[in-house]
């Protein structure tokens, strides 16, 4: 078993772009627990870290639009955005191509993927890494899920995603980790920014962390999209990682922090047999 | 009709420079090679966030023109409640505003 290790984290750009404006109280323990999350991440020894994110139209847009995308090269760029915007220095990020062609060859037995040679990182990637691989010396595997622009790949198809993920990692010597990143319910770029809506995110985190298949894929992006806004299209990210990990979930932190237009989570799944 | 063209030239813009130069040295040609409908073209030569927020550009495409355009946070998510005000509810998309005009969640 090569799956090492497996999490979910907030990635919206306001937490490290809009940090000024956050009350400490509430910023402090939230950076703390992405600290633990990369200590949690790093004790599992990883050669390799496969980033399930939903991208902004960094790389991909409606006019040839994949649900699932792979980076594979050994190296890539970001953040897209100005670097002022996101506080996050532009830079490249280590990857391993060869690596991340032998996990391409092998979730394609299950799953219809694209793969993408070039890659910008987005906030999507750039703000996890910034607090997992603050020295950007873990190669990547950088994963797309569509999220953004409809028509949305079904829920059932982001578990069998996350399956494939599974039997690839477990295919190869490499010990590799896995997260997801990504919003629960939010409304981000509209001037609902900061609305969130805690008992409906408390609710598919319990889902989560009981791991419980059918519930997961029970939302319809109709639901979603009015209790959850938009953003909450992101939970596909999660529920990748959910199939992938097979074990329980800890939530190791949630709290909505308006300033950064989602409640923030931190949380980790046992990788089960 | 055409919103994906708009979408198209934000995303052109955000991701390529050479796009951000020309856009502000020669916009009316830049804009001229998208298929844009009239109130378009003019809400993107103008740099009117609330009027694009209203047409139905994605948000996150939005976003980072409004950043582009030298925008602060709290401007970018005014001028977006102000073309709702002006030009009414978001005519396309997945970003309508569903918060009152007066009501700010954040505190900005």
């Amino acid at each position: 078993m090569s799956l090492v290790f497996a999490g979910i984290c907030s990635h919206a750009p306001g937490i490290t772009g809009r940090a000024n404006l956050a009350d400490e109280a509430l910023r402090a323990p939230f950076y703390d627990a992405y600290h633990r999350m990369r200590e949690q991440l790093w004790a599992t020894r990883p050669d390799a870290l496969v980033i399930i994110a939903a991208e902004h139209f960094a790389n991909f847009f409606m006019n040839n639009m994949p649900s699932f995308a792979i980076g594979m090269a050994d190296q890539y760029s970001g953040p897209i955005e100005d670097p002022g915007w996101l506080s996050i220095a532009r830079r490249s990020i280590p990857g391993n191509s060869t690596l991340s062609r032998e996990l391409i060859c092998e979730i394609m037995q299950t799953a219809d993927i694209a793969f993408a040679e070039e890659w910008k990182f987005d906030h999507g990637i750039m703000v996890p890494l910034h607090f997992l691989t603050p020295n950007y010396d873990l190669p990547v595997v950088p994963v797309n899920i569509n999220c953004q622009g409809p028509p949305l790949v079904p829920l059932h198809r982001a578990w069998v995603f996350g399956e494939a993920v599974r039997r690839a990692a477990d295919r190869i010597p490499q010990r590799i980790a896995v997260i997801g990143t990504g919003g629960i319910s939010h409304w981000p770029a509209t001037p609902d920014s900061g609305k969130i809506n805690e008992a409906w995110d408390r609710k598919f985190l319990e889902r989560w962390t009981r791991n419980d298949r059918e519930a997961l894929l029970s939302y319809s992006d109709l639901d979603t999209y009015r209790d959850a806004g938009q953003g909450g299209f992101e939970i596909r990210t999660f529920i990748s990682v959910a199939a992938a990990a097979r074990g329980r979930g800890q939530l190791h932190h949630y709290a909505p922090i308006p300033i950064f237009a989602v409640g923030c989570t931190i949380a980790t799944m046992e990788v089960a047999a | 009709m055409s919103v994906y063209q708009l979408q198209k030239f934000l995303y052109d813009l955000n991701r390529d420079s050479g796009v951000q130069t020309r856009y502000r040295s020669e916009p009316e040609g830049l804009l001229g090679e998208y298929e844009l409908t009239e109130e378009e073209r003019t809400a993107l030569a103008a740099g009117d966030v609330g009027l694009i927020y209203v047409l139905g550009a994605n948000g996150q495409l939005l976003m980072h023109f409004a950043a582009f355009l030298g925008l602060s946070w709290p401007a970018y998510l005014q001028a977006m409640r102000d073309g709702v005000t002006r030009h009414g509810p978001v005519r396309a998309g997945v970003y309508a505003m569903t918060t009152g005009v007066g009501e700010k969640v954040a505190g900005v």
